[in-house]
């Protein structure tokens, strides 16, 4: 467990003697210690991908492109992704996530123009909605008991199919009244265009600690990792996968806001499937495993951010749009194969 | 056939446990016959039978893993319904199972102190726990390189050695050890039954072994059951039988069964 390895070297710390010496182990502690984390790959991939496009556009460092790739790009995958992690983890996958971000939104602007509700309750509302169709995806896949796969197929399609009719699949203007607290969740322009990426940060940080050093995170990686002997240990199975459907379900609803506050206006095309796949295939080339077990919120973050600047390099070097997504998937292909290899050369050491 | 509990060797008075006239079916398939069978406080008791004999059903209702279809358990004189694993273990009762429990993208200690974690609120006490699992297994003399190192790492003895130290160490009272010493080798069989003989010695934990390698088990257990085919055929002081007397016991089983098939063939 990489929290282990990492604490072990903080307790043993460099050890005293000559400084050349002390230099040398410290550094190839340190180094043995990048080696080990499942995240490193996808690290120096990220690292890579921001030296090439840095060298290739002078633009790229600069502040607006860079609140374009973190809050544009970027947090919108990070956040469902912390979602996807979970889920995954605990061996289940939540496809509706997109759609639940797609109708969040709308929901929020039907009850302030529409019903007169005043704005936070109304956001409350729209995030609670999140929170419901997670609720309901747990309790088709684990009370009902048909794999998440498909309730989760089913629910995204409804909500989908409820947006579309209920917005004649046209898009909304954001409620002028929404639009000062709205700023505080994502922002394109101005002092705060940070916003987003600092929520998706918070957020990381937050999930994180959840999942390496609490019981619930624990309990979630032994609900993946060997189904029978957690419920045998008394681990409530049910609670662990209801929760990790309403917290992806929530951050579904969080993106779904934060894009129509992002973008100024509510989109009938925003979210759906690209948005959720976009967040597993982080989650998954930052180290999270699709059968269940072992994963990482971190992995997960790095996995965004590649995709992200890969997204954002692509377009500012003026790479056209049609052949982007060759580029996509082979960076995909890339980085899973660097992982595969980093895996087995990290068992054979161990070994 | 079946024994009953009162004539049973040993006073009935120490019992912590009591199983009285339980039966189970799973559909056409009768696993439990009327079972009677009875544990004194600081005992150890051996469940023996051969495979299919029916023993790991009984080790699932004890556990509260799933409950009988008739007949009742008695906890320390009060009758109880084990609702769950979790209330099980509550009133006092582990298992270490077969299929080991453990997880094992886990460490050691983690899997140690699964779903009992010490917590400094909200965060896992992770120094504690290691530094106690460690204790523990040390006094135990599991050898492992670290309480670091994730479960899968480790060998089936090993993991079997974890799985039983997690259920000695959980302040449970009776404790349930099905198969304790499958996949063991020669030492690491060795330091169970040693750990065994030291909870029989401290006479705190009263123990169930489930086995069916009686050579090693007689060594360590004060009483016998032996379990055929759903039913309890044999109760006797450890002292008192031999594994010659069980084998026969086992082998004539085998014969009856076998001459019945040929009769009605």
């Amino acid at each position: 467990m990489s929290e282990t390895a990492e604490q072990h070297a903080n307790v043993a710390g460099p050890p005293p003697g000559d400084p050349v010496r002390q230099r040398s182990t410290w550094v190839l502690r340190t180094g043995g210690l990048f080696v080990r984390q499942r995240e490193t790959t996808i690290f120096v991939v990220a690292v890579l991908l921001l030296v090439f496009f840095t060298t290739r556009s002078s633009e790229f460092l600069s502040e607006s492109n860079l609140t374009n790739l973190l809050s544009g790009f970027a947090a919108p995958i990070i956040i469902i992704a912390i979602g996807e992690v979970l889920l995954l983890i605990c061996g289940e996958i939540d496809l509706s996530v997109g759609f639940v971000f797609l109708f969040a939104p709308f929901l929020m602007h039907y009850l302030i123009d529409f019903y007169g509700v005043p704005v936070l309750p109304a956001i409350l509302i729209s995030l609670l909605l999140g929170v419901a169709v997670g609720w309901f995806n747990g309790f088709l896949t684990v009370t009902v008991g048909v794999p998440s796969f498909i309730t989760t197929l089913g629910t995204g399609f409804i909500l989908y199919g409820l947006t579309l009719t209920t917005s004649n699949a046209y898009p909304a203007n954001v409620p002028t009244a929404a639009e000062s607290i709205g700023k505080y969740f994502a922002s394109e322009t101005g002092g705060y265009a940070w916003s987003a990426i600092i929520w998706a940060v918070i957020l990381v940080a937050i999930f994180h600690v959840l999942l390496t050093r609490t019981r619930w995170g624990l309990h979630t990686v032994a609900v993946g990792g060997n189904l029978l002997g957690a419920r045998e240990a008394g681990i409530s199975v049910a609670r662990i996968k209801y929760g990790s459907f309403m917290i992806c379900g929530l951050m579904g609803a969080i993106v779904g806001l934060q894009t129509a506050f992002y973008d100024n206006t509510i989109d009938p095309s925003a979210g759906g499937f690209n948005a959720m796949f976009y967040a597993v295939v982080a989650a998954v080339i930052g180290g999270t495993a699709m059968l269940g077990g072992s994963g990482t919120i971190i992995g997960g973050f790095l996995g965004a951010i590649v995709l992200a600047i890969l997204e954002d390099g692509l377009s500012i070097t003026g790479v056209s749009a049609n052949p982007y997504f060759i580029y996509l998937g082979g960076a995909i292909l890339i980085a899973m194969f660097a992982n595969v290899q980093l895996a087995r050369r990290r068992a054979a050491g161990r070994g | 056939m079946t024994t009953d509990p009162a004539a049973a060797a040993g006073a009935p008075d120490g019992d912590v446990l009591r199983v009285e006239h339980v039966s189970k079916r799973f559909g056409a398939v009768t696993a439990l016959t009327d079972i009677n069978l009875r544990l004194g406080k600081g005992e150890v008791l051996a469940l023996l039978g051969d495979n299919g004999a029916g023993k790991s059903t009984l080790l699932k209702i004890l556990c509260g893993f799933q409950p009988p279809d008739s007949g009742r358990i008695v906890l320390n004189g009060q009758e109880v319904v084990l609702k769950s694993v979790d209330h099980a273990r509550e009133l006092g009762i582990d298992a270490v199972y077969q299929d080991l429990a453990l997880i094992n993208q886990l460490s050691v200690y983690h899997n140690m102190y699964l779903n009992r974690e010490k917590v400094r609120w909200p965060l896992l006490n992770n120094r504690a726990m290691r530094k106690e699992a460690k204790q523990h297994l040390d006094a135990m003399g599991v050898n492992i390189p670290s309480v670091d190192v994730q479960v899968a790492r480790l060998s089936g003895g090993q993991r079997q050695a974890i799985a039983v130290a997690r259920s000695v160490y959980s302040d449970a009272k009776i404790l349930l050890l099905d198969e304790p010493l499958a996949a063991m080798g020669v030492k690491e069989a060795a330091m169970i039954l040693d750990l065994v003989r030291d909870l029989r010695d401290q006479g705190e934990v009263s123990v169930i072994i489930i086995a069916h390698n009686y050579g090693q088990v007689l060594e360590v257990c004060d009483r016998v059951n032996l379990l055929q085919q759903g039913k309890i055929t044999f109760d006797k002081k450890s002292s008192e039988t031999s594994v010659v007397e069980l084998t026969n016991l086992v082998v004539a089983e085998y014969r009856a069964a076998l001459e019945a098939r040929h009769r009605s063939a």
